[in-house]
């Protein structure tokens, strides 16, 4: 089996854009991840697309038509907040699998602002703050508060990698924010499901984010392994059975289920890792998938965090992007713009947010469901 | 019209909450046969082991001890806040999610483990038909 590389990736600064289409957007993305090789849409193989909010039209073949028709396969992805991720990992199984040599996939996303989720809705009665809560905001606040039951971890620990992240955003030019948040200011905004304040929770907003993979044999053939980044490892895993699961989402059995398929596919551990997107989509989540990717001991996240470990400049610096936490998160997006991430930094060119000497790079997702997806990718 | 149509009994709010004529309502549970495993809700197949024809069909108890919860501040329009989301392992069994009440929702207040049990009262909001419904809520134990 062929060893599969990113060879062309960009994303677009997100933001909010409520007067674009979502094909629009993706083709914009798609566009940019081309030129970044200097290909075409008539050299591409095939089209893996991932959008959730419009799963059931087409966004693939939508794009498609801003880019030129070619009549190539497309394969639309919905897995909650894995979909990019997913169009991603499509990608590479094909190519891995002999049926391609080079295909593009595009993550995209426009969102409405405000709380997702909330449970009920279906028949009888809305049930949300009838039967507790089944919000965003709420579910993580339960992660994170099972981690404080745990090991006592506080809610400033929790604050502080809002403080980090949105630090790193200032970095980025590409996130949707770029303002420092001290400590007393993530801590005293406002309270939405304790211990996550509006300052711990993503940001909803629009963006897309696109890659070109490649077969080896097809980068050495088009002259690309100069900025080539090696995808080492893909894993994807729903969740497996805990006893708590149906009441309480789990987050962690999942993502350890990901991360130790993606570290023996890749041959490498946590300790190999220079860098790591993961994903943040409340401050609560990093801390329990510092331990989940297995970059600290369980029970340390709250130690790693004070230590400024992850923080740009750290031993393990996650987050440089901003996260989802400033950066902003696009569901269908985010899977690839990590991905576009992380393949910055091995490349080197990543600008004032440069992780130095990155060699080893990890993206991780995971979604309500739940879905994860772990990538770990190599400078070339 | 009957007479008990008019009295219509209220339908459950969860396809797991029994409602009981006798006003015995409980929270429907199933046991694996095989590998011993309790979960909320009438399953066929164990989402453990896989087992089929293996789950018996059971009440879960109405007492249990508070796992997690969350306080919640901002919430969908007309939803009343703040309130406690509470994650509660059922003595026995099975974990449910719900609201905790009769606790002041302040985080220092609320201690992991305490005590609770499972009360079943109207769910206070009505269908579009004007059906009622019956809701469970976690109260503490000493307070029950």
């Amino acid at each position: 089996m062929s060893d599969v590389y990113v060879v062309g990736t960009d994303m677009i600064k997100f933001g909010r854009f409520p007067e674009r289409t979502v094909p629009e957007l993706g083709a914009q993305a798609a566009l940019m991840a081309l030129d970044d090789c200097g290909l075409t849409i008539q050299d591409m193989q095939a089209l893996y697309s991932g959008n959730l909010f419009e799963a059931s039209a087409g966004v693939g073949q939508r794009i498609l038509r801003e880019i030129g028709q070619t009549g190539i396969p497309v394969v639309n992805t919905a897995n909650a907040c894995a979909t990019g991720a997913t169009a991603f990992r499509e990608g590479w199984m094909a190519i891995k699998a002999g049926i391609y040599d080079i295909v593009l996939c595009v993550g995209c996303e426009q969102m409405g602002s405000g709380l997702l989720g909330g449970t009920g809705g279906g028949k009888g009665i809305p049930t949300e703050g009838l039967l507790g809560s089944g919000t965003m905001p709420s579910v993580f606040a339960h992660v994170g508060l099972e981690h404080t039951r745990k090991y006592g971890t506080t809610f400033e620990q929790f604050a502080k990698v809002s403080v980090k992240n949105h630090h790193h955003s200032t970095l980025n030019p590409k996130a949707m924010y770029q303002k420092e948040t001290p400590l007393e200011e993530v801590m005293g905004a406002e309270m939405i499901s304790y211990p996550n304040t509006k300052l711990m929770c993503s940001v909803n907003v629009d963006g897309s984010a696109a890659a070109v993979l490649c077969s080896e044999k097809k980068a050495k053939e088009l002259g690309l392994m100069g900025r080539a980044v090696k995808v080492r490892a893909s894993a994807l895993s729903s969740d497996p059975y805990t006893s708590r699961n149906i009441a309480m989402m789990d987050f962690n059995a999942v993502t350890r289920l990901a991360a130790k398929t993606a570290y023996e596919m890749a041959g490498l551990g946590p300790e190999d890792v220079n860098l790591i997107e993961l994903h943040d989509c409340f401050a609560t989540a990093e801390l329990v998938h510092y331990e989940n990717l297995g970059i600290c001991k369980d029970g340390d996240a709250g130690r790693l965090i004070d230590s400024g470990a992850t923080q740009l400049g750290g031993k393990i610096p996650v987050n440089v992007s901003g996260g989802l936490l400033s950066k902003g998160h696009p569901l269908g997006a985010t899977g690839i713009a990590n991905i576009y991430e992380i393949t910055t930094h091995l490349r080197g060119e990543a600008g004032n947010r440069q992780v130095e000497g990155a060699r080893i790079g990890l993206t991780h997702v995971v979604g309500a469901g739940s879905a994860c997806a772990v990538h770990i990718l190599e400078k070339a | 019209m009957s007479a008990a149509a008019t009295t219509a009994a209220p339908k459950p709010v969860a396809p797991f909450v029994v409602v009981s004529t006798d006003g015995a309502h409980y929270i429907a549970g199933s046991k694996c046969g095989k590998c011993g495993e309790v979960v909320v809700g009438t399953r066929d197949v164990c989402g453990k082991c896989g087992a089929r024809k293996s789950m018996s069909h059971i009440k879960l108890a109405n007492t249990g001890k508070l796992y997690n919860f969350t306080v919640v501040h901002r919430n969908f329009p007309g939803v009343p806040v703040p309130f406690i989301s509470a994650i509660v392992d059922l003595d026995g069994g099975g974990t449910l999610k719900g609201n905790l009440l009769d606790v002041e929702p302040d985080p220092a207040k609320i201690k992991f483990d305490m005590p609770v049990k499972v009360v079943f009262r109207d769910a206070g909001r009505k269908d579009k038909e004007g059906n009622s419904y019956l809701a469970y809520f976690f109260v503490p134990a000493n307070k029950a």
